[in-house]
């Protein structure tokens, strides 16, 4: 499993990296990033999965690795 | 316009609602309940005729809405589309007041001013604020904790941040006051009082481009989006945004909390045993008592949920109300310290997203931390006394406190 981000959506709320900032970092713009290429262990699935129920904008994907 | 030197108290919120009416200012919760209920867009003839959506579905098709609704008016006057106001799409304080495309320009300009690297760099600058105003109360046991702490540290980050001089910060609450909770003022007597505040704004800017220095006003004045300075209507309209943006939100969010604290002691000894606490405790303040209501102007008649909505009608854009909706929150109306999922909409949702809110969130944690270290028990002195801002704005104007041994 990964974890992405929709740049279109993210509006730079920054609760994903204040949730999980092994995860996650910000820009320059202050809008949220994927750290490395986003694969997930199964600890690290957890801490995605409540990164992802904290982005007000639903901006948070977890998909299969392709 | 009688009605706004004798004030009609409002009877049903449904049909006639009034946010400066002193029930819905002393609490807004129950009433929002209800019309959440019974309406679920409750709609007023005041302020030339409005709605007010109570659900976080309709709050947030409303903010990610820009086809239908415009952001050029964002606090509800008794004037729409006045006279002499910088029109569309740049508004009068960009980006606030900006709609797209021009919106992303504006937005863009500014928001590396606010990202969390720059902004985590005025953490020492923060505690030391609120150090300096918690020596200032010396050995009191009792004290008003919004005019005596909250409302000193916003001003204090704002003020550095423009490059404005720390002494006027007096007359910044006076600006505030006057955009932001003084809107039910017929126009006649409203207008005339921005004089000081334009004039204020207009002796800084030319102060800066005689002595430009490394502040954000200087950063404005220079900045260039594709080969052009801003127009110096745009940079005066950001630079009163961030003034009148940062202060009072982010004041009364400190007041709320310490509020909170003072009336809830169990939450209090948590948060001073379990410091780790902090970060879901911030988000939950921010949910509960979130401080800040927003406007739009419906831009052509259309259906909204079954609504008949028509041209210039208000929005009234209910975050706080939002937030409260047992349809998108758990135990929506139980303030939960640690609440782990909490997708929150306090500082808005989609393109106009609080710029300020990595600020924020650090001030308010800071001021929090700071207070609680100083302070680990204390309670109302004066439940009767305390008085909440009306307007757009929601927090505490006076909280007397007494520190319990
Ligand atoms: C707890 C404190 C704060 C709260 C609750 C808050 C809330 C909000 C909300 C709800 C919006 C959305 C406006 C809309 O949808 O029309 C907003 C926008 C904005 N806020 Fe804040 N705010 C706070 C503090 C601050 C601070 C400290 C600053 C800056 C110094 C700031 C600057 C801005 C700016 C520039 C915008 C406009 C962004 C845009 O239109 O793209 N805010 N704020
Ligand atoms: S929480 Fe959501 S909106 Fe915020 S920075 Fe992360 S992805 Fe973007």
């Amino acid at each position: 499993m990964k974890v992405v981000i929709d740049g279109d959506i993210c509006q730079g709320q920054g609760r994903c990296f204040s949730i999980a900032p092994s995860l996650f970092d910000f820009d320059d713009l202050g809008n949220g990033v994927v750290l490395g290429d986003g694969t997930l262990s199964a600890e690290t699935l957890e801490l995605a999965r409540l990164a992802q129920a904290n982005c007000p904008e639903h901006a948070i994907f977890i998909v299969e690795s392709s | 316009m009688s009605d706004i030197e004798t004030k009609r108290l409002v009877s049903d919120f449904a049909t006639d609602w009034d946010h400066t009416d002193p029930q819905w200012v002393n609490d807004p919760y129950p009433i929002w309940e209800d019309l959440r209920e019974r309406c679920p867009v409750a709609h007023t003839d005041r302020y030339g005729g409005g709605w007010f959506p109570t659900t976080h579905e309709m709050v947030s098709s409303i903010a990610n809405d820009t086809e239908h609704f415009t952001s050029h008016q964002v606090v509800v006057i008794h004037t729409k589309n006045p006279e002499g106001a910088p029109p569309a799409p740049m508004g009068g304080a960009p980006p606030i007041t900006s709609d797209p495309p021009f919106h992303r320009i504006a937005r863009r300009v500014i928001l590396p001013a606010f990202a969390p690297g720059p902004v985590n760099a005025l953490e020492g600058q923060v505690r030391a604020l609120c150090d300096k105003h918690l020596n200032a109360l010396g050995e009191a046991r009792e004290f008003d904790a919004a005019t005596n702490y909250a409302q000193f540290i916003s001003p204090g980050v704002i003020a550095k941040m423009l490059g404005f001089p720390e002494r006027d910060e007096d007359l910044f609450r006076e600006f505030v006051h006057l955009v932001l909770d003084l809107v039910d003022l017929e126009p006649a007597v409203r207008i005339p009082m921005f004089v000081p505040m334009t004039e204020y704004f207009t002796a800084q800017i030319e102060d800066h481009i005689a002595n430009p220095r490394d502040d954000f006003t200087s950063y404005l004045l220079n900045v260039e989006v594709n080969g052009e300075k801003l127009s110096p209507q745009h940079v005066r309209g950001t630079m009163v945004l961030t003034l009148v943006a940062g202060i009072d939100t982010t004041w009364s969010a400190i007041g709320s909390a310490i509020w909170h604290l003072a009336t809830h002691p169990e939450d209090l000894a948590r948060l001073v045993a379990e410091p780790e606490l902090m970060t879901r405790a911030v988000e939950e303040f921010l949910r509960f008592y979130a401080p800040v209501t927003m406007a739009r102007l419906v831009k052509e008649d259309f259906d909204f949920f079954g609504v008949p909505m028509k041209k210039d009608d208000w929005i009234l854009l209910g975050f706080p109300a939002a937030n409260r909706d047992p349809e998108a929150f758990e135990d929506a109306d139980r303030f939960i310290i640690d609440r782990a999922v909490n997708r929150h909409a306090a500082f808005g949702l989609g393109i106009h997203r609080c710029a300020g809110s990595n600020l924020a969130r650090m001030e308010l944690r800071v001021a929090i931390e700071e207070f609680i270290a100083r302070y680990p028990k204390f309670e109302l002195a004066d439940p009767s006394a305390v008085t909440w801002a009306q307007g757009q704005v929601r927090g505490p104007r006076s909280i007397p406190l007494r520190v319990l041994a």
